[in-house]
């Protein structure tokens, strides 16, 4: 792995210290949300509506306290099996996490069981790939 | 190998149609029926079109489960699937026998008799005013794929939101009621739009106008998908559509010359003006795309073939290449407008262009058939408007008009009756989860392994 000191501190030499200090410094969260399949494009709009146009879809499997679903496949039944769900991950400035939760919110409810959850966590470092800038100035 | 026997058998049968004397008319027998004697050419040109036109249900099924969402795709398959057990139980029992049984009863221009209930005095001997040549029971079995494949028809207007129990009730009432019927009127001894002199070689009237008016009146009934005004639903697997639309294509070869019900020229004419249309119908809506949305698209062109195939059904055994050209090139600029724009325009959710393609584009091969038919091509027919006899086109729109106003009746007062004991709709949740799971218990797809 090759990376480019004048570009960036080498993530990982840094200590715990300088970490949490990076984390004050740039004031970034990340949010992943789990939603049911079929609100994603009600999150999308409420997330453009809310002017977060930047986000990464992917497709996972799970299911929390939902039972899941039962599949009979010739008589052999397998129950609890796993739901799709969508991922939705979101990199943004702390300003914005507010609006951001709240169009998920939006857009992801319907009051039934599995429906899904939002996590937000603090965001070390952000890099932009094609220019090399980073913090908030990448991640917008 | 299959396609060599099938080269063999074409050969033969073209053979045979040589040496064989009798013209065997298509729609309307001779009024003395000739000496019923087996010919084995065309025994054996029947029973492949009855088994190429069964190729067109799960064709359709391919056809229409790649345009739907993958949560929903099993239940296509499955719905196309069922239907070729239901009807064809349906049709040896009594569906065959409402169709085509001659009823001399005052109502006989209207439904068949029940002489020939669980095919009871339907044998191997031919029955002549139907065809002289192949044994009654195959002119059976190839008429009950059509019985199979016309309601298949319809689940393209109510995808992926009818419940399934609600759907199997629907389809046997509608098979009954409303198929059957308009297959007597239409084919039947005694039907009184055979006796009005309209034409309809392959079913443009019975099969496509009948489901294409069905799938309106259901999607309308149903309502739209939940999220169809919000965003769209994008096909989740055009190459399975493509599939679905080649084997339509080559099962309406059996569709279309088989039912010339003989190996003969007549067989072989309506054999090349079903591929040509086709052809002159992918061709023109792959242009219309790339004209009007910027690039030629796979979805266009296989929809552009199937509206051409739906267009020339009706034609098939009574227009010449030429105006089987026009006859591709005009429906794919009506079906064009009526799905791009005027679905749009009107509202309604036909899923899957049930309606668009093969009611209007079963319109049009009607009234082009009343255009175009020319007693050059098949004696037992008539000439069009534009070989100088405008009568025919006035009997071919009463023909299509009194088969959209029974359909649309008929479609709306069965859909409402299911509606009413059952319901027809899935609930919101099992809508949005799907109806594989919900209604099957199955995923047509996993994600892991």
């Amino acid at each position: 792995m090759t990376y480019h000191p004048e570009l960036c501190e080498g993530p990982f030499k840094k200590t715990v210290a300088q970490r949490l200090k990076n984390i004050k410094a740039n004031n970034m969260k990340l949010v992943i949300a789990i939603i049911q399949p079929h609100r994603l494009e009600y999150v999308k709009e409420e997330l453009y509506k809310a002017d977060v146009n930047l986000i990464t879809v992917s497709e996972v499997l799970g299911h929390g306290r939902q039972k899941g679903v039962t599949e009979v496949y010739r008589g052999f039944k397998e129950t609890g099996n796993l739901l799709r769900k969508i991922r939705v991950e979101i990199a943004i400035n702390d300003d914005y996490l507010k609006q951001t939760v709240d169009a998920i919110t939006r857009g992801a409810k319907t009051g039934e069981t599995g429906d899904g959850k939002i996590f937000v966590m603090n965001l070390e470092e952000c890099y932009r790939i094609r220019t090399g800038e980073t913090g908030s100035t990448a991640i917008g | 190998m299959v396609v060599t026997v099938l080269v063999l058998m074409f050969a033969a049968a073209a053979t045979f149609a040589d040496e064989s004397p009798v013209v065997i008319e298509a729609i309307a027998p001779a009024v003395t029926p000739t000496p019923a004697t087996i010919d084995t050419g065309d025994t054996a040109w029947v029973l492949i079109s009855a088994a190429l036109v069964m190729l067109m249900t799960p064709g359709l099924a391919f056809f229409y489960g790649g345009l739907v969402r993958r949560k929903n795709y099993l239940n296509i398959l499955m719905q196309c699937f069922i239907i070729l057990a239901v009807m064809s139980i349906q049709w040896v029992l009594f569906g065959y026998s409402l169709s085509f049984a001659p009823n001399t009863s005052s109502i006989g221009g209207f439904i068949g008799s029940l002489d020939w209930i669980g095919l009871k005095n339907v044998g191997p001997a031919p029955f002549s005013a139907y065809s002289a040549t192949i044994p009654h029971q195959a002119f059976m079995i190839f008429q009950g794929m059509f019985a199979v494949i016309t309601p298949a028809l319809i689940i393209g207007a109510f995808a992926e939101r009818m419940k399934f129990s609600a759907f199997l009730v629907f389809v046997i009432l509608w098979a009954t009621l409303v198929y059957d019927p308009l297959a007597h009127w239409v084919w039947g001894i005694g039907g009184f739009l055979r006796d009005l002199g309209a034409l309809d070689f392959a079913g443009g009237t019975v099969v496509h106008v009948n489901a294409g008016i069905a799938a309106l009146v259901t999607a309308i009934v149903l309502g739209k998908r939940r999220a169809y005004n919000s965003h769209p639903t994008p096909p989740h697997s055009l190459p399975f559509s493509v599939l679905g639309a080649a084997l339509l294509w080559f099962g309406w070869f059996g569709f279309n010359a088989g039912s010339a019900l003989s190996a003969n020229g007549l067989a072989a004419s309506a054999f090349v003006v079903t591929n040509v249309a086709a052809a002159a119908a992918a061709l023109t809506w792959a242009f219309i795309d790339w004209k009007v949305n910027g690039a030629p698209t796979m979805l266009g062109t296989i929809s552009g073939a199937v509206a051409g195939l739906v267009a020339i059904t009706p034609a098939a055994g009574f227009v010449s290449v030429i105006p089987a050209i026009i006859i591709g090139i005009v429906v794919s600029l009506i079906c064009f407008s009526a799905v791009s724009f005027v679905k749009i325009k009107l509202g309604y959710d036909d899923s899957l262009d049930a309606f668009g393609i093969h009611g209007i584009g079963g319109i049009w091969g009607a009234i082009a058939t009343g255009l175009f038919a020319s007693t050059a091509v098949n004696s037992a027919g008539n000439n069009g408007l534009f070989y100088g006899n405008a009568k025919l086109l006035g009997i071919q729109l009463a023909a299509v008009g009194i088969t959209i106003a029974y359909s649309l009746i008929m479609s709306f007062v069965l859909i409402k009756i299911v509606d009413k004991i059952m319901g027809v709709r899935v609930s919101a949740k099992d809508e949005a989860m799907g109806l594989d799971l919900t209604q099957h218990n199955e995923r047509a797809y996993t994600m892991l392994e």
